[in-house]
């Protein structure tokens, strides 16, 4: 072995190590790049909520104590109520909204002046639509990550997912009745009657809850229908979603006593007309699974 | 031809053709139903579900479009004959406006006080008519010299823009669903669910064309002129009060009973006297019985053109009734 030989072979040897040295730092360095993108992602701290159902999810998720203002209809968590209140769907307060220094506007995908003027204010907003039962989950996951709750939010999900499938393993194999599901109708008469079409997160509550819908043919979520289809289409159990208790007496028999005109529809003779109460049967939110079990419990009980 | 004659010719026509469609309307629908198993007594009402189609659902509905019907075209004649104004309608005096708060306060604040099997949104709805019927007689009649056309005209206008302002302001206070309902509420709908309204509605229009049928003669005069129609004998403050106070009553039971359905009180009367000329012992029943045909038949397509889906009949009048007002317009002059 010659002098340079080993001088080389050092060389070749020292190349070596700056090679594993600069892929070590390349790692090291992805790896803190990446830890500071996930560590400083912007977690909302500041957040306004204009949408009901995803002020309910931020605090399912435990982002309640970052939200700092609420639309004018929220109502759940009671904690809401404390919140200051910046308007809603069509009257946003940009003002306020501004004001309050938010880092999170969550606004309803139809407020497109909105959204802009967040944008221009560079002030993220988070875009939503109501769509299915999936979607509330997919949104509360969003939302978890969004405000820094992630493991908070798949828990939330998973407790909602697994509450569900119990009620669906508890109906399973029972009949399924033909069930038209009232979300509106004028007090005391059969007018202006608003059902659950084949399509949303109600059709798709009903479903799970044990009960197949006589309009599931309409791909709408909301369908006005008449006496007519109501007698045509016979269903064995009719549901009803009221925002209020009907107190029992006089008022729950006039309720019954309007039905009672359409005395051929086996939901009537047979007097399957259940009411379930309260806001939050109608609300796309984390207490979803709750209005579903009570529906199962109402069909099946 | 003798006038007397040709009234009772001319009026028979009409109601041949009106109660031929009145007749037929119930027996069609979205859904197709035995008229032999509707009428069978012999099956217990609770099985017989074609019986309730036709006598729940369709028959009551019918009726009210008619009467809607009827009541909308002939305060219409007597509106535009009284104003001298061939673009009155029954809701130009603001009739309308003040029974569709009425619906819109009792729909925002859920008002639950029901009646006879009456809900409270035709009741406000017709207590609001009352409200605007007063107001716009009062103003009216201020004056010295009897009831003045033209400030009948100008209030009932004014007080249609200012109700209408209250009623965007109710909506806007009130949630989404219930801003949907009053705006479902304003489109019409004749889908009553029950007699009971239309019972309720009744004894108003019936008191209302009562007074129609002492109208038309001195209607006749009034047409040339307040002045001509005074010289002729005829008390025209009289006549003039009890044509507004019929028509806006009867006015305000239809709109109480199947919302304010537009183009019916303005295209019908022009229909009418295209067809039959522009004497009111013809034209006014006439229009009433083309009224009652023609809303039918506007629900019928209601009902059935996007089944089972609903069409708020207001929509089809309006269809119907805008492009076939404006070729009327053309025409004229």
């Amino acid at each position: 072995m010659t002098p340079t030989q080993t001088t080389k072979e050092s060389k070749s040897k020292n190349t070596k190590h700056s090679n594993l040295l600069w892929l070590a730092s390349f790692v090291s360095f992805v790896i803190v790049f990446a830890s500071f993108v996930v560590a400083f992602q912007p977690r909302a701290q500041r957040i306004i909520s204009l949408v009901p159902a995803l002020t309910e999810m931020l605090y399912a998720v435990g982002a309640g104590p970052q939200v700092v203002a609420v639309s004018s209809y929220d109502e759940y968590p009671p904690e809401v109520t404390a919140l200051p209140r910046v308007g809603a769907l069509i009257d946003p307060d940009t003002e306020r909204i501004i004001a309050l220094k938010p880092d999170l506007v969550i606004t309803y995908g139809s407020q497109v002046d909105l959204q802009a003027q967040m944008k221009r204010a560079a002030i993220p907003s988070f875009d939503y639509r109501h769509g299915g039962l999936s979607h509330i989950l997919v949104t509360m996951k969003e939302l978890g990550v969004r405000t820094g709750h992630v493991a908070e939010a798949d828990q939330a999900v998973a407790a909602i997912e697994s509450r569900l499938a119990a009620v669906r393993a508890n109906v399973a194999g029972k009949r399924r009745p033909r069930t038209l599901l009232v979300f509106s109708r004028e007090p005391r008469t059969l007018r202006n009657i608003y059902v659950s079409g084949g399509r949303g997160f109600l059709h798709e509550m009903l479903v799970i809850a044990g009960g197949e819908n006589v309009f599931s043919d309409i791909d709408k979520e909301s369908v006005q229908v008449s006496t007519e289809t109501i007698l045509a289409r016979a269903p064995e159990v009719i549901l009803e979603l009221r925002p209020k208790e009907i107190p029992a007496g006089q008022p729950m028999r006039d309720e019954l006593a309007s039905w009672s005109r359409l005395a051929s529809v086996p939901a009537v003779r047979n007097k399957q007309l259940l009411f379930i109460s309260g806001h939050a049967v109608t609300v796309p939110g984390p207490r979803v699974a709750d209005s579903v079990a009570r529906m199962a419990k109402a069909l099946h009980p | 031809m003798n006038i007397r004659l040709r009234i009772v010719t001319v009026v028979t026509l009409f109601a041949i053709g009106t109660v031929a469609v009145v007749l037929w309307a119930p027996t069609v629908g979205s859904t197709s139903i035995s008229l032999a198993k509707a009428f069978d007594r012999s099956i217990p009402w609770e099985e017989n579900v074609d019986a309730q189609i036709f006598f729940v659902a369709r028959l009551p509905r019918v009726l009210s479009g008619a009467l809607v019907g009827a009541t909308l075209a002939a305060a219409g004649v007597v509106l535009q004959a009284m104003l001298r104004n061939p673009l009155a309608t029954p809701f130009t005096l603001g009739v309308s406006a003040g029974g569709a708060l009425g619906a819109m306060l009792a729909i925002a604040f859920g008002l639950e006080v029901g009646m006879m099997g009456v809900s409270s949104i035709p009741i406000a709805s017709f207590a609001g008519s009352l409200v605007a019927i007063g107001i716009v007689y009062w103003l009216a009649s201020s004056q010295k010299r009897g009831l003045s056309t033209n400030v009948l005209l100008l209030a009932g206008v004014t007080l249609n823009s200012f109700f209408s302002a209250l009623i965007l302001f109710v909506q806007y206070l009130s949630d989404f669903t219930e801003s949907f309902r009053t705006i479902r509420w304003l489109m019409g709908d004749l889908d009553v669910g029950s007699y009971s309204p239309l019972i309720a509605a009744l004894p108003f229009v019936v008191a209302a064309f009562a007074v129609f049928a002492i109208l038309p003669r001195t209607l006749n005069v009034l047409t040339l002129g307040d002045d001509v129609a005074a010289a002729r004998g005829v008390e025209v403050v009289r006549t003039q009060r009890l044509a507004f106070l019929s028509a806006s009553l009867a006015t305000g039971a239809a709109v109480s009973l199947g919302g304010p359905i537009g183009f019916i009180g303005i295209i019908v009367p022009h229909l009418v006297r295209l067809m039959v000329g522009s004497d009111h012992r013809i034209v006014l029943p006439a229009a009433a019985l083309f009224g009652a045909a023609f809303t039918v038949l506007c629900d019928l397509g209601a009902r059935t053109i996007m089944a089972p889906l609903e069409l708020p009949v207001g929509i089809i009048t309006a269809l119907i009734g805008g492009p076939f007002f404006l070729w009327l317009l053309v025409k004229k002059s």
